[in-house]
């Protein structure tokens, strides 16, 4: 089948079998291997990116749904090399160990900031809710976050 | 402290992580690439009767079809460690295949692989293998294993013991000791089983170059070198400088990533079979399947007492799983990682433990973070909580009672215990006066009981634990059974310009060794973090490595780099003494450069490299280069210790344990960077927490794991978890460069029994002494009505 779509601004058209997932379609059509993939039952985040101005779980999400959408992915949230105020502050605070499921972690910050600027502790934690960390205990990606929203409010 | 160490640096290899432009395993393609998918057996337990693979084989793109009755089937991996009988018998250590052809003995085990030019044509093929099986009775549980008429393991031995083991004093003299105690506190229950689950599954590239007649394999792996090891020399049989490892970005592991796995090698057999590279990734359903988990202990145990609460003896029997084969690490989790540490932080005069590890129809038991140390602290921590409650006395103050004094190492000796160790340095008193005073513990006990007027459970529970990391000398382990040395490798190259290049055999899969390595070295030479690259990870790199774990990577590995470095400007004295016309001991170096004591006359780390490697005016009969390589053999292991601290709610309705609070007070010796190391304490602290309250891996009669998936399995997110309190004191080590102790596996260690006793505490008035592990609503629930 023929999609067309927008990935961090750039214009694709493929042509893909039905039952491709979108991150695989990101991941070996796109070369765009920043979007993890960690499970298979859309319980760990690590795909997350965001469609159409929406986190989405894009292991849950066949390729063909996302035709004509505008997608973006962890690769296309740095301005150039300036990185978006999320990726410092996750740098900043140590919201990251190994750092696979930090993309699908700042694709969901994104989410969560966007639909509301000053998330308190406990909004922050429930907005994370879909996404696993095993290393970092949550504790730096919460604060990681809080930051990102002062420096983005500021 | 100079300028780096000490600091908390920023990490240098969070650029290509937050951009999503690591290199995992998976993200690597390579031209003509073929892909995998195995056939698994859905039984715990049965008899292979015939594979069938006639007509998968004329599914569109399958390249080829492997069974059990190709030439793999005569491979199997190796165990690494050997720990025999009491008896003396051998340890009974099962061929374990990469393909099985007749006996299936855990859920998920491999009897197929298909090779296809996609993944989703070698899927479908896949489905297309018909297997017939017999299905046969399984057995699960360890204790159950070693009953009477259990369904044997493997058939060639009578029963399914692979080993039993003891340690500590005379059984007799502890029973007598027990026999006439003040008091005797008894436990029964089971350290469950749990899944690692690092969050990246594992990823194996095998790449095989006909014309070069080499292999490169490219593994989500902790350890590299040791993978290379037993691949050439104990399963294919093929020349170790033919093959190179490669393991760069690896989304952590917990040890679930330390071992060598039957797909790797099988990987790398394919590769030449079919002259091409050929990838397998293992899903999410595989990881729980094939992964190795963790813990599965079941443990009965008594603690004497004395009237004043000393404990006079502790005497403890466990059943250990070790799965269906031998894992590379698997029998020196429950032994020389666990008994080691029944010391605790007290001085218990007599000691013993006696452990029957069973082969069971599950996937293999090996390290998960912590090893066996876990399973000692959950134990010690709790059973001393109980005598408290049972014995009247506050928990805080029967820990006091019982503390090893304070010694340093150095002015004081080690402490040697009962159970083969010597402690290096310690002061168990100071983290938990520390921990108290984090608490606020006096104001707590006024707020728990205020609390309970109003029917609001609160309960705190402490843990006050010490691991032994910095794994290890060699010959000691040697002595114990490791059939490798654990010594690390560290090579410093200075290049002609001054800039640094570390070659490293510690493994980083989330630990951040660019930064801490690059921060100490640095220091140590005077110069600037951006003049220090560290390199791991690729076996044609470095010389030679053990790998991480067991938080070992700054006290091993950082030790081994040192050494070279003092190689370095050893060798850079003389060079300097020469270009400054001055004795060598009349130079002192600091901040980047030799100086002839007293005056002003010096020379820069930089031009004397590039004297060394311009050797014109130079002096006589020295070597050009600044290049060492040097290898660190541990004298002894090191010793972490802490207090931590959970303050918990439970809800009397649904009887749902919400933690409040959780306080880490941790010596882990030297800190090179605090924020990794509080990073460290944090996520280990989760994944404790998760195994006192969420996480078990369940099996059905018949074998199956009933939750594996992300799913069913419950790891922590983050509304389950509070903010961690941490803060430390620093004990140095004695015995290594940089003083350091460890602290991948401190957080995992400690917090287990501290939820469990809290949630104990909370529960106390109702008459609640013990609860079984996770501690779920419904089990809180059901101790609440009794
Ligand atoms: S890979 Fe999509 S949720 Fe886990
Ligand atoms: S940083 Fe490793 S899983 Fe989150």
């Amino acid at each position: 089948m023929q999609i067309t779509l927008t990935v961090n601004g750039k214009q694709y058209s493929n042509d893909i079998e039905p039952r491709m997932s979108l991150t695989q379609y990101l991941r070996e059509v796109l070369d765009l291997t920043g979007t993890h993939v960690g499970c298979d039952t859309s319980g760990c985040g690590a795909c997350t990116v965001s469609l159409n101005g929406a986190a989405v779980k894009s292991c849950t999400l066949l390729a063909v749904q996302a035709d004509g959408g505008e997608l973006t992915t962890i690769e296309g949230m740095a301005n150039g090399n300036e990185m978006h105020p999320i990726q410092k502050a996750f740098k900043e605070h140590h919201g990251l160990q190994c750092g696979f499921c930090t993309p699908g972690m700042v694709m969901t910050a994104a989410n969560i900031l966007k639909d509301n600027p000053n998330p308190s502790e406990e909004e922050i934690r429930h907005g994370l809710e879909g996404n696993f960390c095993r290393c970092t205990g949550y504790h730096n990606i919460v604060k990681s976050i809080q930051h990102a929203a002062e420096e983005i409010n500021n | 402290m100079g300028k780096f160490v000490g600091k908390a640096v920023k990490r240098r290899e969070d650029a290509r992580f937050l951009k999503g432009a690591g290199t995992y395993t998976d993200d690597i393609k390579l031209p003509k690439m073929a892909h995998t998918a195995f056939v698994r057996s859905p039984y715990a337990h049965a008899n292979v009767l015939s594979i069938d693979i006639e007509e998968a084989k004329n599914e569109p793109g399958v390249i080829a079809i492997y069974t059990g009755n190709d030439a793999c089937g005569e491979f199997g991996v190796p165990c690494g460690w050997q720990v025999d009988f009491k008896n003396g018998e051998t340890m009974r250590e099962p061929a374990h295949p990469l393909l099985t052809k007749d006996k299936i003995r855990h859920v998920g085990e491999a009897v197929a692989i298909v090779v296809a030019e996609t993944l989703e044509q070698a899927r479908d093929a896949a489905e297309m293998v018909m297997v017939d099986y017999e299905e046969l009775l399984a057995v699960t549980d360890p204790k159950q294993a070693m009953e009477a008429g259990a369904p044997l393991v493997h058939d060639q031995w009578e029963d399914n013991a692979a080993f039993d083991w003891c340690i500590g004093n005379d059984r007799a003299e502890v029973e007598a000791a027990l026999e006439s105690a003040h008091h005797v506190t008894e436990m029964e229950y089971r350290n469950h089983r749990v899944a690692p689950n690092a969050i990246e599954p594992r990823s194996y590239i095998a790449d095989y170059d006909v014309n070069a007649d080499k292999w490169t394999l490219y593994t989500s792996t902790q350890n590299p070198h040791l993978i290379r090891l037993l691949l050439c020399a104990f399963v294919l049989g093929i020349p170790e400088h033919k093959v190179r490892v490669v393991s760069k970005d690896v989304g952590g592991g917990f040890g679930s990533k330390i071992y060598h796995y039957t797909e790797e090698a099988l990987l790398t057999w394919i590769s030449r079979e079919i002259g091409r590279p050929v990838k397998w990734t293992s899903d999410r359903s595989e990881a729980f399947m094939t992964d190795a988990h963790g813990r599965d202990h079941v443990v009965k145990s008594k603690m004497g007492f004395d009237k004043d609460g000393k404990i006079v003896a502790h005497l403890t029997d466990e059943y250990c799983a070790m799965g269906a084969y031998l894992s590379t690490f698997a029998p020196a989790v429950p032994t020389y990682l666990h008994g080691t540490l029944f010391q605790g932080v007290y001085t218990t005069p007599l000691i013993h433990l006696n452990v029957i590890a069973p082969f069971t129809h599950t996937v293999v038991v090996d390290a998960y973070r912590g090893a066996g140390r876990p399973e000692a602290t959950y134990l010690l921590e709790r059973i001393i909580s109980k005598a408290a409650k049972e014995m009247g006395m506050d928990p805080a103050e029967i820990r006091f009672k019982n503390f090893i004094p304070p010694f340093d190492g150095v002015e004081e000796a080690g402490y040697q215990t009962q159970v083969a160790l010597q402690y290096d340095s310690g002061d168990y008193h100071g983290v938990l006066e520390r921990g108290l005073e984090m608490l606020g513990y006096e104001d707590f006990r006024k707020e728990q009981a205020k609390a309970r007027e109003y029917g609001k459970l609160l309960g705190v529970g402490f843990s006050s634990y010490i691991e032994g990391c910095g794994i290890a000398p060699s010959a000691v382990v040697g002595a114990l059974g490791a059939r490798a040395g654990l010594y690390e490798v560290g090579h410093v190259r200075v290049q002609p310009t001054g800039k640094v290049s570390v070659f490293t055999g510690a493994h980083s899969h989330g630990q951040g060794h660019e930064t801490v390595f690059a921060q100490f070295v640095a220091d140590k030479l005077g110069i600037e973090m951006d003049d220090v690259e560290i390199e791991h990870g690729d076996t044609d790199q470095v010389a030679f490595g053990m790998g991480t774990y067991g938080s070992r990577s700054l006290a091993v590995g950082g030790s081994a780099i040192i050494k070279s470095i003092d190689k370095i400007l050893e060798k850079g004295a003389k060079i300097a003494a020469h270009k400054l016309e001055a004795a060598e001991e009349d130079l002192e170096y600091a901040e980047g450069k030799w100086t002839v004591k007293g005056t002003d006359k010096s020379i820069s780390f930089g031009d004397v490299s590039l004297t060394a490697y311009v050797p014109h005016d130079y002096p006589e009969g020295l070597e050009p280069g600044l290049d060492f390589s040097s290898f660190y053999d541990p004298s002894n292991f090191t010793y972490p210790f802490g207090t931590h601290i959970a303050v918990v709610e439970v809800d009397s309705d649904t009887g749902k344990v919400d933690v409040k609070r959780f306080i880490a007070c941790d010596d882990v010796g030297n800190v090179m960077n605090p924020m990794i190391v509080d990073g460290q304490i944090h996520g280990g602290v989760v994944q404790g927490i998760g195994q006192a309250l969420l996480e078990e891996v369940v099996f059905d009669e018949a074998g199956q794991m009933i939750n594996a998936s992300y799913m069913d399995y419950a790891m922590p997110r983050a509304d389950d978890i509070p903010m961690i309190e941490t803060d430390r004191t620093v004990t140095p080590c004695p015995h290594n460069p940089l003083g350091v102790k460890g602290a991948g596996e401190a957080g995992c260690i400690g917090s287990t029994p501290a939820v469990v006793n809290a949630v104990v505490d909370a529960l106390a008035h109702l008459g609640v002494t013990d609860i079984q592990m996770p501690v779920t609503p419904q089990r809180v629930w059901k101790a609440m009505q009794n």
